[in-house]
C-alpha cells in the first residue's frame, strides 16, 4: 500500500503511521532499527528502496528515505508512506525535500525515529566528507558510505580514512568480506608460515582493492603491492607469498575465483561481485564499530603502490617465476 | 589441530564480519535417495555453498543401490535443491557445486562398493583437493550402521592419517534402550573416536533452542525467577497432525516415546533446566546438561505419572483419517504408542518441587512444539477474587516450530470503568523481528560438523542418561495396560488430563 500526503509535516506522517497500525495490525511491531537513507531525489532512488526492502528481510526496520530535491524552490515537505507488498518487511517513508528545507533534512527525521532501536544513516552515492559531523549522521550510530559509487573512488576512499569516527563503514568494504574469508581460511591450515609478501591487483580506481591491499598491509605487517590489472572488474587477483609456494585467487571474469596453492590441485570458488543489497545486508548485521575496516584504512598509506622503485624490484623477481607457473 | 604457536594473522575475535569458512573437505552421504536427503540435505548443502561458506573444491559423494552415473545423481542433487533450498537458485554457484558430486553404487555388504567408494574419496583428494578430509553422514535405518561402519573400518576411510580428519554422522534413534545404545555407541567408538561422532537432533539446531541460551543467560530478566521460588510447573510439548502412514517398518514397536521423548525433549528439557555454563565452550555446555540429566528421574507410580495413547479413526482438519492399526503395516492388535506423556523431576536445589511434564504425539490438534515455563499465581492479590477470576497463571513460552518465538503470557486490566483483570499475551516473534533468512537446522549442523564444532551435537554420555530416565518407564509400560484410545484431531486421551489434573493442573492448548 502507498499512501501519499503532498505538502506536509511530519506530525501527520506520524499520526498517520499510528492510524495505519491500528488499522492494518502488526505495521509497526517489532522493527528493530531505523534505516536513514539519504540521497538527491533522482531515477535512483527507487533502486535504493529496494535494496533497503531486501535488506529488510533479515532485519525489519523502519526505512526514512530523504530525497533532496530542488533547493531553488519554495519549502515543502511530501511524504510518501509504503507497507506491506510494497515495502518487503520494513515500512518505507519517502520524505523529499524542497527550498531551504532540502538542507535540514535531520530536523524531518527526528520525530520519525523508533523509539530506543538504533539509527544507521546509509548514503548511497555521494556523502559528506565527515559523516559523523553530518547533521544525520550525528543521529546514527553506525554510518555507511560507498566509495565505488562516488564520482572519484579512490579520493573518496581518502576522504573517508580522514573522517573516520567509530561507526563509520563502507560498502567497498563489505564487498571484500569474501575475499578476506577466503584467505584466512586458505592461512588457518598448513604448513603454518609466514607471509613474506603480498600482491593485490585490480582496476585502477577499485577502492575495494586499495582497501584489500591495505587490510593486508595491516594484518600481515608488510607493505602489500598494489598493481593496476590490465582487465577484468575489481579486484583480479590476491598473491601470498610464503617460504613453501603462494596462495594466489584470480579472479578474471568478475565471477568465478580460481584458488591456487602448492601441492594443491586449483580450486574454483564462485566468486561474483555482491549486490548493493547483500552488501547492506550484511552491514545491518552489525551495528558496533568495525575496528578492523578502522585498521585498513589507516593502512592505506602503508600500501605499496608502486611510486617508489626499490621495493618495487625487489617484489618482481618473485612475482614473473610464479606467472611462470601459472600460466 | 593447528600449532598452538602460530597465530594466523589474518584472523582477529574483532572481526566479527568474517564467517567461518571449513578447510578443504567432502561429504560422504550414505541413503542419499531418501527423503531426508533430497529434502534437507542437499538443500542445506547447496545454501551453504550460496552462503560462501563451504570451502572451494568441496565434494559430495552420493552411495545408493541405484545405478546412477555421477551426472543422473547431479541431476538429483540439482532438483532437490531447486525444489527446497531456501536461498535463490544461482547458477554459478550450483555450477561449482556440481563439478563436486559424485556417485557410487552398491549395497552395504558389498564389499567392491566400498573400495569404489575408498577409490572415489582417494580421487576426490588428488583432483579436487578434498585433503583426506570427509564426513560421512549415516542416513540410513540403524540396522545398517555396524555394516557400514565396519566397512568403512575395513577400507581404512575411517582412518586419518597426519593432519586429515574422519567424522561420522548419525541420525536418531540412538539405540531403543539403554542396552542397545550402549551397544551401538559401543561399535561406532571402536572405529570412530568420540570427538569424531556426530550425533544429529536436529532441534538443536535451530535458532529457537539456540535461543532459549541466549534468553536465559544474557538477560537480568528472566534467570532471578527461573527456579522452583517462581516457577511452578514446565510443560514441553511436541505435537504432530500428520499420522504415521507408511512408517510402520520404522514406529512399530518404537513408539512416541523412544521416537522423540528419549532424544527431542529431553535435550529441550536439559536446555531449559541447566545451570549457565562456565563458557560457551562445547565441553562446559555439555557438561552442564550432561549434569542436569543426571540429576533428572521419571516421577512415580507411572500409572499415575504417565499416559499414552494410540489415535484412533476420525476427522482432522476436514479429512477422514484412519486409526493407527488401520494404516497399513501395523498389527491390528499394536500396542504401540502414538501419544506419550511423562512427569520427570529434576533433583538440584534450582528445581526441587517442580515437575518437567513431556507430551509428544501423532495425530494431534496441530503442528507445535513449544516449552512453557509456568509460574506459581502471586502469593497475594489485592484485588476483589471477582476481578481476577479471568486471571490465569503467568508464563513464558518458547515456540521452537512453528511461528518461532516467545510468548509471554501475564494479567492486564480490562479497560472499562471496574477494576477487571484479564490474562495478555506479548509476542516476540522470529518472523517479525528478524524474518525469513534464519538458516535452516541442518545448515547449521552440517557446516558444524565440517568445522569438527561439537556444541550442538549430543554425547554419548548424554544418550545413554536420557536412556537410564526412560527405561524405568518403556518397562513399566511394557508390563503393565496398553495405550488408550484418542480421536485423531484431539489433544491426546483422557488419561493425560487426569495425569495433571491430579495435581490440579493442566495441559496448555498449544
Amino acid at each position: 500500500m502507498i499512501i501519499d500526503l503532498p505538502a506536509t509535516t511530519t506530525s501527520q506522517v506520524n499520526s498517520k503511521l499510528v492510524h495505519l497500525r491500528e488499522q492494518g495490525g502488526a505495521n509497526t511491531i517489532g522493527r528493530v532499527l531505523t534505516l536513514v537513507i539519504v540521497t538527491d531525489d533522482s531515477e535512483k532512488t527507487e533502486d535504493v528502496i529496494d535494496a533497503a526492502n531486501y535488506a529488510s528481510r533479515e532485519h525489519p526496520c523502519r526505512v526514512i528515505v530523504v530525497a533532496r530535491g530542488a533547493k531553488k524552490a519554495s519549502p515543502r515537505l511530501d511524504a510518501q508512506i509504503r507497507v506491506g507488498g510494497d515495502a518487503g518487511a520494513s515500512e518505507v517513508i519517502v520524505l523529499r525535500l524542497y527550498g531551504p528545507l532540502a538542507g535540514e533534512g535531520a530536523s524531518c527525521v527526528i520525530p520519525l525515529l523508533l523509539p530506543d532501536a538504533p539509527v544507521v544513516a546509509w548514503w548511497p552515492f555521494e556523502a559528506p566528507a565527515s559523516p559523523a559531523k553530518d547533521p544525520i549522521g550525528k543521529l546514527a550510530t553506525r554510518r555507511i558510505t560507498d566509495s565505488a559509487a562516488d564520482r572519484n573512488p579512490p579520493k573518496a576512499l581518502e576522504v573517508r580514512a580522514k573522517g573516520y569516527e567509530p561507526g563509520d563503514t563502507d560498502l567497498a568494504w563489505t564487498r571484500l568480506t569474501l575475499w578476506r574469508a577466503l584467505l584466512s581460511a586458505a592461512l588457518d591450515l598448513p604448513p603454518y608460515e609466514k607471509v613474506t609478501a603480498a600482491t593485490v591487483s585490480g582496476e585502477a580506481d577499485s577502492p575495494s582493492a586499495e582497501l584489500l591491499a591495505a587490510w593486508l598491509s595491516a594484518r600481515l605487517r608488510l607493505p602489500a603491492k598494489r598493481v593496476k590489472a590490465k582487465s577484468g572488474q575489481g579486484i583480479v587477483s590476491v598473491v601470498l607469498e610464503r617460504k613453501s609456494g603462494n596462495i594466489e585467487i584470480h579472479r578474471p571474469d568478475g565471477s568465478i575465483g580460481t584458488l591456487s596453492q602448492p601441492n594443491q590441485p586449483d580450486r574454483r570458488v564462485a566468486l561474483g561481485r555482491r549486490a548493493v543489497r547483500d552488501c547492506i545486508a550484511e552491514e545491518l548485521r552489525r551495528l558496533d564499530p568495525d575496528e578492523i575496516y578502522d585498521g585498513a584504512l589507516k593502512a592505506l598509506n602503508k600500501v605499496d603502490r608502486g611510486r617508489t622503485a626499490a621495493p618495487r624490484k625487489k617484489a618482481e623477481a618473485p612475482k614473473k617465476v610464479k606467472a611462470g607457473t601459472t600460466t | 589441530m593447528s600449532p598452538t604457536r602460530f597465530q594466523n594473522p589474518l584472523r582477529d575475535p574483532r572481526d566479527k564480519r568474517l564467517p567461518r569458512i571449513a578447510g578443504p573437505c567432502g561429504l560422504v552421504i550414505f541413503g542419499v535417495t531418501g527423503d531426508l536427503s533430497r529434502k534437507k540435505l542437499m538443500p542445506a548443502i547447496y545454501d551453504l555453498a550460496n552462503r560462501g561458506l563451504l570451502p572451494p573444491g568441496f565434494s559430495l559423494v552420493g552411495f545408493a543401490r541405484r545405478d546412477w552415473a555421477d551426472e543422473d545423481f547431479g541431476q538429483v542433487v540439482h532438483d532437490a535443491v531447486k525444489e527446497h533450498a531456501r536461498t535463490p537458485f544461482r547458477q554459478e554457484v550450483w555450477d561449482r557445486l556440481a563439478e563436486g558430486c559424485r556417485f557410487v553404487q552398491g549395497s552395504f555388504d558389498d564389499d567392491q562398493a566400498f573400495d569404489n567408494l575408498a577409490k572415489c574419496v582417494k580421487e576426490l583428494d588428488d583432483v579436487r583437493g578434498t585433503a583426506g578430509n570427509h564426513a560421512f553422514y549415516l542416513s540410513i535405518p540403524p540396522a545398517a550402521f555396524t555394516k557400514v561402519i565396519q566397512q568403512l573400518a575395513r577400507t581404512g576411510l575411517a582412518a586419518p592419517v597426519n593432519n586429515e580428519w574422519r567424522r561420522v554422522v548419525i541420525e536418531k534413534p540412538f539405540g531403543h534402550d539403554l542396552a542397545s545404545a550402549k551397544q551401538l555407541n559401543k561399535t561406532v567408538n571402536e572405529v570412530f573416536p568420540e570427538e569424531s561422532v556426530f550425533r544429529i537432533d536436529h532441534y538443536l539446531g535451530k535458532e529457537t533452542v539456540q535461543n532459549i541460551m541466549a534468553i536465559r543467560f544474557a538477560n537480568q530478566l528472566f534467570e532471578p525467577i527461573w527456579n522452583s521460588n517462581y516457577v511452578d510447573h514446565v510443560q514441553i510439548t511436541m505435537a504432530e497432525d500428520i499420522g504415521l502412514g507408511g512408517r510402520a517398518g520404522y514406529y512399530d514397536g518404537i513408539g512416541a516415546a523412544r521416537d522423540v521423548i528419549q532424544n527431542h525433549l529431553l535435550q529441550l528439557l536439559a536446555l531449559t533446566a541447566m545451570e549457565e555454563p562456565v563458557s560457551f565452550n562445547p565441553e562446559s555446555v555439555r557438561a552442564e546438561k550432561a549434569k542436569i540429566l543426571a540429576a533428572t528421574r521419571p516421577v512415580r507410580p507411572f500409572e499415575d505419572s504417565t499416559a499414552r495413547g494410540q489415535y484412533t479413526g476420525g476427522w482432522q482438519g476436514g479429512q477422514k483419517v484412519p486409526g493407527l492399526v488401520q494404516e497399513g503395516g501395523f498389527a491390528k492388535d499394536s500396542i504401540t504408542e502414538t501419544y506419550a506423556a511423562i512427569e520427570l523431576a529434576v533433583d538440584t536445589r534450582r528445581w526441587a518441587g517442580v515437575p518437567f511434564y513431556l507430551r509428544t504425539g501423532k495425530r494431534l490438534g496441530r503442528r507445535v512444539t513449544e516449552i512453557a515455563v509456568v509460574f506459581k499465581r502471586a502469593p497475594h492479590l489485592p484485588f476483589d477474587d471477582t476481578s481476577t477470576e479471568e486471571l490465569g497463571q503467568n508464563a513464558l513460552v518458547f515456540r521452537v516450530q512453528p511461528d518461532e518465538g516467545v510468548t509471554m503470557r501475564f494479567g492486564s486490566k480490562v479497560p472499562g470503568s471496574t477494576m477487571e483483570v484479564r490474562d495478555v499475551n506479548m509476542d516476540f516473534s522470529y518472523g517479525h523481528s528478524f524474518t525469513e533468512s534464519s538458516p535452516e537446522a541442518y545448515e547449521r549442523l552440517i557446516l558444524d560438523v565440517l568445522l569438527g564444532e561439537p556444541s550442538l551435537f549430543p554425547k554419548n554420555d548424554e544418550v545413554e542418561l536420557s536412556w537410564e530416565i526412560l527405561d524405568p518407564i518403556l518397562k513399566n509400560w511394557a508390563t503393565h495396560g496398553k495405550p488408550d484410545p484418542y480421536p485423531a484431531g484431539t489433544w491426546g486421551p483422557e488419561s493425560a488430563d487426569r495425569m495433571l489434573a491430579r495435581t490440579g493442573r493442566h495441559w496448555r492448548r498449544p
